[in-house]
């Protein structure tokens, strides 16, 4: 069966059913669309979050800012990290790229439970609604930051139960995605598509299912407690009646540091597509690349303290937490080291995604070393709470989930919708994008190592200049990223009709016209070599 | 698609009938009895029974009730993780509370 | 293309769906671990205030209960083996045991709730908040956690009853099984919950 038998057929993204239009997309069960659904909702939710990003940069513009209340600028960061955190870096690669790529990678029609991959997206978009409520209905915004922390939480007469509450349906969204991921790799691989024939993506996409489902719950529990506390005082957190808000952080970091890994191990899988595509080449190390998925997972589930080293932990804990946490450094370096072998010799075609690719690799080294200095325990009370931590996990997050993010569409875009950008737009959207980020993010980290504290609305007139730095670094993000989404949006409707392997890669994907039929293969392929085989390793 | 190759995971084993719950049950309530029994003779024997009677009890439900006994490697294992898991929460949660 | 082609394809993986239970079951277990760990924190910080407060708790009725759960739990995994062997009338006798012994725990469970609330021991009682901050704290979970369990009881009860009728209507039957399964697997999660239930507050505490 090849591309040329199914040209002529109807694409996933034409009508067949009865319903036309709008309808025919919100009822329709194709892993495809749903991930299609997802990836148009998150961006829009990502812009959001971006402009709010750019607001809270001007109003650090002057040492005394009076461009908005006080109250205003905590309203911004609560709601810039519920944004970018529930609605868009967590469920982002999973969710869009997963849906879309994960049942085409192992050679699927569809996911195990279609009818509830769809119902998981109602239930993202439910979340989405209700946390948009808590902005502008009832007594304001949350004001607490997106951690919640109680027991100021408990106390604020802001709208935190109701932005709670969204997290809550947020995490149900995320868990039934798991479900539906694990069901999926375990029962609709090809047939000789085995374990370690599977690609790099479907690796980490599983490992990630299996922390969202054995973190997510216990976020969840977490926030019915914060409910609970603030509708009927059951008086678990608020320390007034014997409850204690240390326990508090546990149950939170127990999610949220595990979540930290749901974001990121994704975005390493797609990373581990891309470079033997552009390579030519196998991946280098593959079996090292798919455990280290799994120990990443398993040892970032066990490292959740290091957010509370000032919190007053026992010396115990402390010793043992920041042990564990530079543990989760090693598997990440062999990542790191294999993605570098695989460039190594290999015959590099540059395009696009492969830039994306390793800009992810170089930023997220970044955001990983500063990450290791913090689980040091004497740098990180140092540190703590000031903008070393916010430049350190936006490294991190967007430099590392975000960066990746793109690379995948840019990478994923011709299949997906079967039109080609401009690749020379899209190089001119990178170097602002770069170099914005890095203006702003990495003045972060200096500022924070002078001692400028995190979510603090007025700032010292000596970190002056450092602000005016990052603020005018977040221009040229920003304007990076309007580019690179109006290249793409442009090529939506005007780009060159894309053909169904622009890139020669060799993962399944690739072997269906772009973009794919509805129910992906005529007829199921049988696997018989590993997912990055290229023909010319043969002759060689 | 079941695969050859997944077939182990399919439930191999022919289903149990009346009589095998009739005597897991009859367990679990002599086992209620013990708990309560043991909760009888001061607060530290209760807090034996709660740690080693209340597992037996479960791994009871577990293992009969919930099939577990018939089912293959892969859902043995998904309960494995999951209790691992919980018990490595709590294990390092008292790394602070005990030692504070 | 032919209209068969672009249906769903028609295909029944039952080890799938049993496996997509199990999953959705670790969430449950995690769920309750996080209230189990809230307990086992908060009980460390103040053991002699949750003992004295376990000793307000009517151990009889708990003990009761425990036998009730875990005799509807025994109809259920009957049930199941009356559906599998063609027994549509007993599987209904069973089931319907199951149900009533459900209403049974939760009208025992709301005697109990009520007096509590008689005696002023619940969240935000002004009787409640004169005790020590221990046994507030042991109320708060209590209610907590033994009311987040009858919702589940609640939901299980829905899930079976509308299992029940399809039982009636013959869409569950020997050849698939497998719905009553998976509903039967939820309520006996339901039960290994109150098996730790029971202990955490009624005996050990």
């Amino acid at each position: 069966m090849s591309a040329l038998d199914m040209a002529g057929m109807p694409s996933y993204l034409e009508n067949t059913g009865p319903r036309k239009g709008l309808a025919a997309w919100l009822t329709s069960t194709d892993h495809k669309r749903v991930g299609i659904l997802y990836l148009v909702s998150m961006l829009s939710f990502f812009l959001v979050g971006v402009g709010i990003g750019f607001m809270m940069r001007l109003v650090q513009l002057t040492p005394f800012a009076n461009l908005i209340t006080a109250k205003t600028y905590n309203a911004l960061f609560t709601v810039h990290g519920v944004i970018m955190i529930f609605l868009f870096v967590v469920p982002g690669l999973p969710a869009a790229f997963g849906n879309f790529f994960l049942p085409i990678l192992i050679g699927a029609k569809d996911v195990a439970f279609p009818r509830l991959n769809l119902a998981s997206w109602y239930f993202y978009m439910s979340g989405a609604i209700l946390a948009m409520l808590s902005l502008f209905t009832g007594p304001g915004a949350p004001d607490t930051g997106w951690t919640f922390y109680v027991p100021f939480s408990l106390h604020t007469g802001t709208n935190v139960s109701l932005a709670v509450f969204a997290a809550f349906v947020l995490g149900f969204s995320s868990m039934l995605t798991g479900i539906n991921f694990i069901t999926t790799i375990h029962r609709l691989r090809a047939p000789g598509m085995t374990w370690f024939r599977m690609p790099l993506f479907s690796w980490s996409i599983y490992a990630t299912s299996w922390i969202q489902l054995l973190a997510t719950p216990i976020l969840a529990i977490t926030l019915v407690l914060v409910i609970l506390e603030r509708v009927f005082g059951i008086g678990i957190f608020d320390p007034a009646k014997g409850g204690d808000p240390l326990l508090y952080q546990h149950l939170f970091w127990i999610y949220s540091h595990p979540a930290v890994y749901i974001m990121i191990l994704p975005a390493m899988g797609i990373i581990s597509e891309i470079l033997p595509t552009f390579t030519r080449r196998p991946i280098f190390g593959y079996k090292a690349i798919a455990f280290s998925s799994l120990s990443i997972a398993g040892v970032g589930s066990l490292v959740w303290a290091h957010h509370m080293f000032t919190s007053g932990l026992s010396q115990f804990a402390i010793m043992l937490f920041s042990l564990l946490t530079m543990i989760v450094a090693v598997p990440s370096a062999i990542k790191v080291f294999n993605w570098v072998s695989t460039l190594y010799k290999g015959s590099i075609d540059f395009q696009p995604p492969l830039l994306f690719a390793l800009t992810f690799i170089f930023l997220f080294c970044i955001g990983g070393l500063t990450g290791v200095m913090q689980g040091a325990v004497a740098i990180d009370i140092q540190v703590h709470d000031t903008y070393f931590v916010v430049g350190h996990f936006h490294y991190v997050m967007f430099g590392g989930t975000g960066m990746a993010f793109f690379a995948a569409l840019l990478y994923w875009f011709p299949k997906m919708t079967g039109r080609m950008y401009s690749k020379k737009a899209i190089y001119a959207a990178w170097f602002p994008l770069f170099i914005g980020f890095n203006t702003l993010y990495f003045t972060m980290l200096v500022l924070g190592w002078m001692g400028m504290p995190r979510r603090y609305f007025h700032h010292l007139p000596r970190f002056n200049t450092g602000h005016d730095i990052a603020t005018v670094g977040s221009w040229f993000l920003v304007l990076g990223i309007l580019m690179l989404f109006g290249t793409l949006i442009h090529a939506l409707f005007k780009g060159e009709k894309a053909e169904g392997n622009p890139w020669g890669g060799v993962t399944l994907e690739w072997t269906l016209p772009s973009p794919p039929i509805a129910e992906n293969f005529l007829e199921i392929p049988t696997i018989t070599t590993g997912p990055y085989h290229f023909p010319q390793e043969d002759q060689a | 698609m079941s695969e050859p190759l997944l077939a182990s995971e399919d439930h191999p084993v022919a289903h149990p009938g009346y009589a095998t719950f009739l005597k897991v049950w009859a367990a679990l309530v002599v086992l209620t009895g013990v708990l309560v029994l043991m909760s009888r003779f001061g607060q530290s024997s209760a807090v034996w029974g709660l740690l080693l009677v209340t597992p037996v009890k479960a791994w009871l439900v577990f293992y009969f009730f919930m099939h577990l006994k018939y089912e293959g490697p892969l859902l043995k294992g998904v309960v494995l993780i999951t209790l691992g898991t919980l018990l490595i929460f709590f294990a390092l949660m008292f790394s602070d509370v005990a030692f504070r | 293309m032919t209209a068969s082609s672009h249906a769903p394809a028609v295909h029944r993986d039952d080890f799938a769906a049993k496996l997509g239970m199990w999953l959705f079951l670790v969430t449950e277990m995690v769920l309750f671990g996080g209230l189990f760990l809230a307990y086992s924190y908060m009980r460390s910080q103040y053991p002699g205030d949750f003992h004295r407060a376990g000793t307000e708790l009517n151990a009889t009725l708990g003990v009761t209960n425990t036998v009730v759960l875990l005799t509807s739990s025994l109809t259920v995994a009957l049930s199941i083996v009356a559906v599998q062997r063609g027994e549509r009338r007993r599987a209904l006798a069973f089931l319907g045991t199951t149900l009533g012994l459900g209403v049974v725990f939760l009208t025992i469970k709301s005697i109990e709730w009520a007096a509590k609330f008689h005696h002023g021991l619940y969240p935000g009682a002004a009787h409640l908040a004169t005790l020590p901050h221990g046994e507030q704290v042991f109320f708060g979970l209590y209610f907590t956690m033994t009311g987040l369990h009858g919702l589940h009881v609640i939901a299980g009860l829905g899930v079976l009853a509308y299992m029940f009728r399809k039982v009636a209507r013959g869409e569950i039957g020997p050849e698939r099984p497998l719905l009553l399964e998976n509903a039967g697997l939820y309520w006996h999660l339901v039960d290994v919950i109150w098996i730790f239930l029971l202990p955490l507050f009624y005996l050990a505490a």
